[in-house]
């Protein structure tokens, strides 16, 4: 171990502090280029049925649907694991397809938002499908697009 | 009677804590002992107050009294007695409650193991402790009474959430609140410091410990949570992303931050206005993930509570303290006297980048988590923002991170030699390259960033083992000299060493469960079987069970590999009775290298099943690599140096390099 006489002059503070600085500035710059990239790419919109009828959306462009299951529309396909069900805004509707486990709280009537492309045939395939920790919850978006569908009716506990 | 007692403790502690925040505040500027001397007494009755009204609710839960709306609506007579007792914390209220309860529990801990500290700086840190209490009891009061009455009575209880009744859920809340709360206290010294406009080595030396006990806490709350995601959820992964994971996972990345700068302040005198600023970032972070959570405005499978007068207040809560105290520091920082001076290449150096990696992860997470919300407010836009967003921005961030965490302790203060270290580390670097070389060979033509993820835990393990073997002597003295010096290092060095080991460890892990793992889902029969990764789940039957609360249906998995049976699995689909909800609980068999896990999913009426299964390398080390590091933590905290907190014994300390001059 050197002793502090035979060491070198350590930096001054002031270029310390521009070290100190410039070194936080590249962080910075290469944060905001990683986000700004990652946002591009990542982030995923919200549709309810009747955006989805409305709004022009890409072909494979990933997107969260969200709305209620319709009633009797939930039917299980001959490999046991495709579901094909109806998501409402109780003003337009969407078939979706999911192969998968359901969540444990999916079921007919209830709130539901499911991520994933819409098909060339209008049928949304879904990736993941997501429902709720409790069965007296409405995903905030779900009741939203309920709201804005003129469809909106107070839960009743 | 006990329900009214337990309201009454909590409004008695509101009176306490508004004492507590004033009078040794105004008593530190007037320099008068007395009034500086009723913090110490005031955080222990604050304490006491707190915890008589926490055991009547807990009290309250135990014996079911449907009589108090809370415990009507979350638990359930039928419920084991562990899980009524866990929902004292499971819903909003009763968590305020277990929030305020560890923040008055640090402030009390600071008075009774604080008689060191100066009088000035004791009384500051906790009339500033009992500020952040006063809020948070005055909004439990307002807008969140755990303990108001029913009239009448409910037959029985709502129960708990099925997915709550999990013993992971009963540890997890606890650990990660005394986590996340603990850092006030880090705050509070912070705070003081402004006030007083002095920090030195001494003042890091205060702060570390409180702030590596919330860190311990913290990162076992995390692990906690991430492993009862993993098992309970179903779902097999071990991190989502999730907003409300992010809220705890920030806190986490800036103490970590804070953890590490304190260490240059305590022994180099530099760094002070930073650490003081990470100090109050640490904690803000952590009023910002309680507003997330408990406000309810996260669109987030955890969001079980929504109620806006409660976000509002909380909000307002936030700002007055973030907003102050950034404003305090703004006005006093330029004030605190700069101290040792070091290059660039240099351990202090080395620590700045660590610091910098870890704040930008977290902003970069911080923005991930809140763009959504703004951009909602704003335009009304919904989006959401997932995993692939922070697996771009977080991951980028760790790899340096993890490479330079390899040279930093090899570093000298001051002024290092990173050719020199650069030598020394060659055989980590080999390690490394071998590490990866092999894991390309055998997973060729899949993912690279395994290869590239087990390289880097293979070098920071290795380096890891390096910079231990060289400080004690292995290869240049005498065994005996090796474990005289050992056993002779500070616990602070040890524990660094195992908490940098368990965290290879733990990367190992995340890139084994990221990358690698199999995965199956088919529709079978009883009879039937899957293969994956050369294991096969046959179900062998489908028994119907019955729980305390609860019926279940349970498959029967057999797993064999080359014929022989190696795990016999139990997943579960559960029916709670009261509120009817349905869980899938999967079974898991671990063989401390890999995971076998499996779930049994819904029926089609036709006498198959839907099941899910998952061949999982590496998963268990990610529990054992975050257990490390804890355990590096705790080592660390035993630090005689943290323990006596003497700051005054400094000769041991620094062999080379004098500290600069205090003021």
């Amino acid at each position: 171990m050197s002793t502090t006489t035979s060491m070198r002059t350590p930096a001054t503070r002031k270029k310390r502090r521009l070290y100190a600085v410039l070194a936080g500035l590249t962080m910075l710059g290469i944060a905001a280029v990683l986000v700004l990239t990652a946002f591009e790419d990542n982030i995923v919109f919200f549709y309810s049925p009747t955006d989805l009828t409305e709004k022009a959306v890409r072909p494979g462009q990933t997107l969260r649907l969200g709305g209620l299951v319709e009633e009797g529309s939930v039917k299980k396909a001959a490999d046991g694991i495709t579901t094909e069900f109806v998501i409402t805004d109780l003003s337009k509707t969407v078939s979706v397809r999911y192969a998968g486990l359901l969540p444990d709280l999916f079921r007919e009537g209830q709130g539901v938002v499911s991520q994933g492309t819409l098909g060339p045939d209008g049928i949304f395939l879904a990736s993941e499908v997501l429902a709720k920790h409790d069965e007296a919850y409405m995903p905030p978006e779900v009741a939203d697009g309920l709201k804005r569908a003129g469809q909106w009716r107070e839960p009743t506990k | 009677m006990i329900a009214e007692i337990g309201h009454f403790a909590l409004v008695l502690a509101l009176a306490v804590a508004l004492v507590q925040s004033i009078v040794p505040m105004i008593g530190a500027a007037r320099r008068d002992y007395g009034w500086m001397a009723v913090a110490t007494p005031a955080a222990v009755v604050q304490f006491l107050c707190i915890g008589v009204s926490f055991s009547c609710l807990l009290y309250s839960f135990a014996v079911s009294d449907f009589t108090v709306i809370n415990v009507a609506q979350n638990s359930n007579s039928l419920q084991p007695m562990i899980y009524k007792v866990a929902s004292t914390w499971g819903n909003h209220e009763g968590s305020m409650v277990l929030w305020v309860l560890i923040l008055a529990l640090f402030g009390g801990m600071v008075a009774i193991f604080g008689g060191n500290l100066p009088p000035t700086l004791k009384a500051r840190t906790l009339s500033v402790q009992s500020m952040i209490a006063f809020a948070f009891l005055l909004f439990i009061l307002v807008t969140s009474n755990p303990f108001e009455r029913l009239d009448p009575p409910p037959i029985d209880g709502r129960d708990l959430n099925p997915l709550l009744q999990d013993i992971g859920l009963v540890m997890h809340p606890p650990m990660l609140y005394v986590g996340y709360v603990g850092f006030s206290i880090s705050f509070s010294f912070a705070i003081a410091a402004l006030i007083e406009g002095k920090v030195d080595a001494a003042w890091a030396r205060w702060v570390r410990p409180w702030t590596l006990l919330a860190w311990i806490f913290l990162t076992a709350g995390i692990l906690l949570g991430s492993w009862w995601a993993y098992y309970e959820l179903g779902w097999g992964g071990w991190w989502y992303w999730d907003p409300v994971e992010n809220a705890s996972f920030m806190p986490w990345l800036v103490g970590t931050a804070l953890l590490h700068s304190a260490i240059v302040v305590e022994k180099r005198d530099a760094l002070k206005t930073w650490t003081i600023l990470l100090a109050i970032l640490t904690f803000s972070l952590s009023l910002i993930g309680t507003f997330l959570v408990r406000s309810g405005v996260l669109t987030s499978v955890h969001a079980f509570a929504t109620d806006p007068e409660r976000g509002v207040f909380i909000l307002v809560l936030l700002s007055i303290a973030i907003g102050g105290s950034l404003l305090l520091y703004a006005w006093r920082a330029p004030q605190l006297k700069g101290g040792g001076l070091f290059a660039p290449i240099s351990r202090e150096g080395s620590l700045i980048l660590n610091n910098l990696l870890l704040t930008t992860a977290a902003a970069t997470v911080f923005i991930g988590t809140l763009y959504p919300l703004l951009l909602d407010a704003i335009t009304g836009d919904k989006i959401s923002v997932g995993p692939p967003f922070f697996n771009a921005t977080f991951i980028p961030l760790m790899i340096p991170l993890i490479i330079a965490l390899g040279f930093g302790p090899m570093m000298s203060w001051k002024r290092g030699d990173l050719s020199g270290v650069v030598q020394r580390l060659k055989f980590a670097l080999a390690v490394s390259m071998v590490v990866t070389a092999v894991a390309a060979y055998v997973t060729w033509g899949r993912s690279v960033f395994g290869a590239i993820g087990l390289g880097l835990a293979g070098w920071l393990a290795a380096s890891v083992c390096i910079e231990f073997g060289s400080r004690i002597g292995i290869g240049r003295a005498s065994a005996g000299d090796v474990f005289r010096r050992a056993t002779g290092l500070p616990r602070a060095a040890w524990g660094m060493t195992v908490a940098h080991f368990g965290f290879a460890i733990l990367v190992a892990g995340a890139t084994g469960a990221s990358i690698w793992q199999d995965e199956s889902i088919q529709s079978i029969r009883v009879g039937d079987s899957i293969t994956i990764a050369g294991y096969e789940f046959s179900l062998r039957n489908v028994d119907d069970i019955r729980g305390p609360n609860y019926v279940a249906q349970r498959g029967v998995f057999t797993v064999r590999q080359d014929g022989k049976i190696v795990a016999t699995l139990a997943p579960e689909r559960r029916r709670y009775l009261v509120q009817g909800t349905e869980t899938t609980e999967s079974a898991i068999f671990s063989n401390g290298i890999s995971d076998l896990y499996a779930v049994l999913g819904q029926p089609d009426g036709a006498g198959r099943w839907i099941v899910k299964v998952y061949f999982k390398p590496l998963v268990p080390w990610l529990w054992l690599g975050g257990m490390i590091t804890v355990l590096g933590g705790i080592i660390s905290l035993t630090d005689r140096r943290l323990r006596v907190g003497a700051p005054t014994r400094k000769r041991d300390e620094v062999p080379s390099g004098a500290p600069a001059p205090a003021e």
